[in-house]
């Protein structure tokens, strides 16, 4: 029991600005042109990591465990795609639409992960990826079925940089996009918006007692989750000029669990350092051992758990008690 | 028509076995776990090298892959399931999704990525037709209602009947209350997750030749048994069964009649389902 005071100033202490954080940045800007032989790497990464945070919003924040976050992912790739490819190929509006495209899925969705217990979100948010992946299957004249939808040419960014085969505007686009997003959600997530989320995931019936709006936080925090997924995807879709079905898979959506917990869950950069140690991962074990490198994720996964993931991801407490 | 009833209570009564399992553990400790399809896989695996490495026949395998499996559960539970319990349900599904990676891998190194073939025996080979081929019936399929149809009365009168099954039941409604009156709750959950398991297995060792074989198995059917408890709930055997047969037949039907949208149909009709009644269609009023 903390006094009023101490608790404002808590609040306050951990939304100041870190040392670190603006020199990560100018380091996150610095990489293409440091390593300018791994950009598509890179953007992958920077990728990947905005939907590991898109997730950990979801997740780590307001308490949702999601095993479909893919389906946001792969609705903002296709429209994305499809926007390019049959509307107008500048790529900031097609990400726009992307980002639209998905919110608005978020928004239906948000209906399904309101009621019920654990399990049964679990199995609403998967179904609702595999409902997805059918759809996609389904309209193979739209959608190109099972060979990925092919053919979609991306327009220069802002009428000048070509997206070209070494691929640095396409790592400069993807780190920018994730660095904006971070900014807005650091804003967001010391906002009183963003405790009254971490007090609903706390516990759901206080939070109701002292009166926040619980329906209407988790809507709005699944929409707004939806859309940075949907971010996330079109700029896949738009670097690589590809989308497949692979997009909705249950497995990128379990990979991306494992990245949010990994980097640690309820914390904003988690999603990013779990995004940069998972890619390493996969490439360090799959470089070994690439046709059973799931075995060794799975075995990392059990171990990760039985012994506590957040003694695993805090080094520093191994051997406190 | 009513061969593709006939196929799909068959299918589902499949999925009854193979699911039965997960319900009683999941709604007895409140377990999330997504790992009960690397049992049944186990259970196949286990019926495919007994066969074809030792010549055992095919009925011998059914309770061997029972036992085999059922042991293994139990090895599981003391060692690595125990300690998930208390943790919240997000480590629990990590920490079964990981098995089911391991169990992929792992499938797929020993017995290799294709796809499995059982020799069923002769005299479960033939097929019987009625009404002038209205209804076709195979005999690998009439023996699987059967043993199904079987099992699923066994364990009714199990759960109802014996001093087992009583304490089973009071462990699943209030674990902590079960405990102080003197219900040894650990070792009922032992036996309990050793049978289900043993369950899969031989849902597993049946399936085999019906739902094919190969190191995917836990990932493709996750989904199925998690239906099954779902929509199911987790409060009773009839509950499971009702829902395995209604996606058993809704399955084949769907794929039969419309061939692409058939897995749409029956995702989209659990998701309004559960949006509609989230504990579960055939829930009794009052628990929990």
């Amino acid at each position: 029991m903390s006094a009023p005071f101490g608790s404002a100033q808590l609040l306050r202490s951990t939304r100041r600005w870190r040392v670190w954080e603006p020199l990560a940045a100018l380091l996150a800007l610095a990489l293409p042109v440091l390593w300018p032989a791994q950009a598509p790497l890179l953007s992958e990464v920077a990728i990947t990591a905005l939907f590991a945070i898109s997730l950990d919003l979801v997740l780590g924040y307001a308490g949702i465990v999601s095993l479909g976050h893919a389906a946001f992912f792969g609705m903002g790739a296709y429209t994305a795609a499809l926007w390019a490819k049959h509307v107008m190929p500048d790529p900031l509006v097609g990400l726009l639409v992307a980002v639209a495209g998905a919110t608005l899925l978020g928004l239906v969705c948000s209906a399904t992960i309101l009621r019920g217990s654990d399990l049964t979100r679990l199995m609403v948010t998967l179904g609702a990826a595999l409902v997805l992946l059918e759809l996609a299957n389904k309209f193979d004249g739209l959608t190109g079925g099972a060979d990925g939808l092919q053919g979609v040419v991306v327009g220069p960014l802002l009428g000048r940089f070509e997206f070209d085969l070494g691929g640095r505007t396409a790592a400069y686009y993807a780190i920018v996009a994730l660095l904006m997003a971070l900014l807005v959600l650091r804003r967001l997530v010391h906002s009183p918006f963003g405790v009254s989320l971490q007090a609903i995931r706390d516990n759901r019936l206080r939070a109701m007692a002292i009166g926040i709006p619980v329906t209407a936080r988790l809507v709005a925090v699944y929409t707004l989750g939806a859309g940075l997924a949907g971010m996330a995807g079109g700029l896949l879709a738009q670097t690589t000029s590809f989308a497949s079905l692979d997009l909705f898979a249950i497995d990128r959506s379990a990979d991306l669990v494992l990245m949010v917990v990994i980097g640690g869950s309820g914390w904003l950069y988690g999603g990013v350092l779990g995004a940069v140690i998972f890619k390493l991962l996969h490439a360090l074990i799959s470089g070994w051992t690439p046709q059973y490198w799931t075995f060794w994720i799975g075995a990392f996964l059990v171990v990760l758990v039985l012994v506590g993931r957040e003694r695993l991801v805090r080094p520093w407490t191994w051997w406190r008690r | 028509m009513l061969t593709i009833l006939f196929d799909g209570l068959a299918y589902g009564m499949l999925l009854f076995v193979l699911a039965v399992g997960l319900a009683v553990t999941m709604g007895l400790m409140n377990f999330i776990n997504l790992a009960h399809g690397a049992f049944a896989m186990v259970g196949g695996y286990l019926t495919v090298v007994l066969m074809q490495r030792w010549g055992v026949p095919f009925l011998w395998c059914l309770p061997l892959a029972f036992i085999g499996v059922g042991a293994l559960g139990a090895l599981l539970e003391r060692t690595l399931y125990r300690p998930m319990y208390n943790k919240p349900h997000l480590d629990q599904v990590l920490f079964s999704i990981g098995l089911v990676f391991m169990a992929v891998a792992g499938a797929d190194y020993v017995m290799g990525s294709s796809t499995q073939i059982i020799q069923l025996p002769n005299y479960l080979r033939g097929r019987t037709e009625w009404w002038d081929g209205a209804l076709g019936m195979g005999h690998y399929r009439l023996l699987i209602i059967a043993v199904c149809a079987l099992l699923a009365l066994g364990l009714q009168a199990v759960l109802t009947r014996t001093r087992f099954g009583s304490q089973l039941r009071a462990a699943v409604d209030d674990a902590r209350v079960a405990r102080g009156l003197g219900i040894d709750v650990n070792r009922v959950f032992m036996l309990t997750f050793a049978v289900g398991s043993g369950l899969a297995g031989l849902g597993g060792a049946l399936g085999a030749e019906v739902l094919g074989l190969d190191p995917s198995f836990p990932l493709k059917f996750m989904i199925y048994f998690l239906i099954v408890v779902a929509v199911g709930g987790t409060s009773s055997i009839t509950g499971p069964l009702l829902a395995a047969v209604l996606l058993g037949v809704a399955d084949v039907a769907g794929k039969y009649y419309i061939p692409k949208l058939g897995a749409f149909i029956v995702y989209g009709v659990m998701i309004a389902i559960l949006v509609w009644r989230p504990q579960g269609l055939f829930v009794r009023k009052g628990a929990r």
